[in-house]
């Protein structure tokens, strides 16, 4: 699983930064700062999925891994 | 014609005297819209004469959304105020509130007043950045920015604990089963009002006098320009402040603001007043509102109010579902050119409502979109709007509700409605009393 963030679309309404703060951080504008890049480990999936599902703008994409 | 129908009936967009300060080239001057509210009378039909200032508006506003979606109308309208336009879906919210090219917030607060064409503030606006269209409103937004990021407002967590302990403190002496507090009143209303106070750094004793301009300026819609004086009052008391804070700067949120540079130059008086003005009244009716719909809400569902005892974690979730359910603000837009919304013959200078309330509520949006679900894991509310006038207080309001929420919840383990909620009228929609019995005083 990979995750993507579109800081063109991110308001910094900050809902990924507090339910999943291992994968992102805010700037001092308040905007998000995807903190990871890559595959994600399997244990933050979850939190992966949730930042995506709580964002009112749509900013937040969950690709998920596809099979060879 | 008599002479007599001649003077009294009213020239459309005749200039009154400015509602709140005046300049040279006419930027606060407002055009007396051609509404009366007495021609109109209750609501009959809110898909054709929607009025969010009807006293059963506000009390009744689920049943009232759900009654339009149902009905298959996702825009209503309402001559009233001059001709007003209500999307009522998220889909036609979210549209809108997107589209800064047909519709503008150089006023963002229906009332029968309204900027003119020769007063044309944007894309400044009164009270920049919410009634700044762009591209200004993204220069005046990235000023305040900084100062409402969630790792600068993180640290007023203790000091808001504290005062909402010290409210509940000065309820006295509690018997559990007969005590009735309003905890509207007594609580949730103290609470916004003197933490933007304290961040502004002006005087504690003021905070009744910032509570009546906020009224003025959000509720008393319907009447003359000239009889809503509060806004004069508060342009007056801002300057007097501001001076104030330029001969003795400080570390507070205004000297902040008047050491802020736009392109290389410091803002004047006029803007950072604005800004102010944006920063009082956005802050207080909005979040107060939200406490106190969240706490009304606990009072009939005590199964939400022990598992947020039993389960603090479950705040993370619970906090969005009280904004998704029970958001406080609807704004405004005025349409700025003519333009044809999904068949909506749109007219500029038109009023559209943005009830982001609505949107939250929309069953294409949110499953069980009307039940208050306490850990609801998706949660895409737009309680802070959409697109780039999304709130730029929303880390201070979430913090103030949440501390509000879980202080009186520890306090009152156990408490319920008692008597009439009464809720507030216009925009901004929250219980205004709210008497509830206290059932069980932590020790």
């Amino acid at each position: 699983m990979r995750v993507h963030l579109d800081s063109e679309k991110c308001q910094g309404h900050n809902r990924c930064y507090a339910l999943a703060p291992e994968l992102f951080d805010v700037d001092d504008f308040g905007q998000a700062v995807l903190l990871v890049e890559g595959e994600l480990p399997e244990e933050l999936h979850g939190k992966a999925r949730l930042a995506a599902a709580n964002c009112p703008e749509y900013a937040i994409k969950i690709v998920e891994e596809t099979r060879p | 014609m008599s002479v007599d129908e001649t003077t009294t009936s009213p020239e459309p967009f005749e200039y009154v005297e400015p509602i709140f300060g005046d300049s040279p080239e006419g930027t606060h001057v407002w055009q007396r819209v051609p509404y009366n509210a007495d021609d109109y009378g209750p609501v009959g039909d809110f898909a054709t004469d929607f009025d969010h200032a009807d006293p059963a508006y506000n009390p009744n506003a689920p049943a009232v959304w759900k009654q339009l979606r149902e009905s298959g109308c996702p825009v209503a309208h309402s001559d009233r105020y001059g001709g007003m336009w209500v999307p009522i879906t998220h889909d036609t919210v979210n549209e809108i509130a997107y589209d800064t090219e047909n519709f503008t917030s150089r006023a963002v607060v229906v009332s029968v007043g309204r900027p003119g064409d020769l007063s044309l503030p944007a894309p400044i606006g009164g009270a920049p950045p919410i009634t700044s269209d762009p591209p200004f409103h993204n220069m005046a937004r990235r000023l305040l920015l900084p100062a409402f990021a969630p790792k600068k407002i993180e640290p007023w967590e203790p000091e808001i604990r504290l005062l909402c302990q010290r409210l509940l403190d000065d309820m006295g002496e509690i018997t559990p089963g007969e005590s009735i507090i309003d905890a509207a009143v007594q609580y949730a209303q103290h609470i916004p009002v003197n933490v933007i106070g304290r961040m502004l750094g002006f005087p504690e004793q003021d905070e009744e006098l910032f509570r009546k301009f906020v009224h003025d300026v959000l509720e008393r819609i319907a009447e003359e320009p000239g009889s809503r004086d509060g806004m004069d009052d508060l342009g007056k008391y801002i300057l007097t402040q501001i001076a104030e804070h330029r001969e003795n700067p400080r570390d507070d949120l205004t000297s902040y603001l008047l050491n802020v540079e736009i392109e290389g130059t410091p803002v004047d008086d006029e803007i950072a007043a604005g800004m102010i003005v944006l920063l009082l009244v956005a802050g207080i009716d909005t979040t107060w509102s939200a406490i106190g719909s969240s706490l009304w809400h606990l009072a009939q569902h005590p199964e939400d109010h022990q598992r947020l005892l039993d389960d603090p974690d479950v705040m993370t979730f619970a906090l969005e579902e009280f904004l998704r359910s029970y958001a406080p603000v609807t704004m405004a837009r005025m349409v700025a050119k003519d333009n044809d919304f999904h068949g909506c013959p749109m007219k500029k200078d038109d009023w559209v409502l943005l009830p982001f309330p609505a949107a939250n509520r929309d069953p294409h949006q949110f499953e069980d979109a009307d039940t208050f679900i306490v850990d609801r894991q998706e949660n895409r509310h737009a309680a802070f709007g959409l697109g780039i006038h999304r709130c730029l207080g929303s880390n201070l309001a979430r913090l103030e509700l949440k501390v509000a929420i879980e202080e009186f919840t520890k306090r009152f383990p156990r408490y319920e409605l008692a008597g009439d909620t009464r809720w507030s009228v216009g925009q901004i929609r929250g219980p205004r009393d709210l008497p509830v019995r206290i059932l069980e005083v932590a020790d």
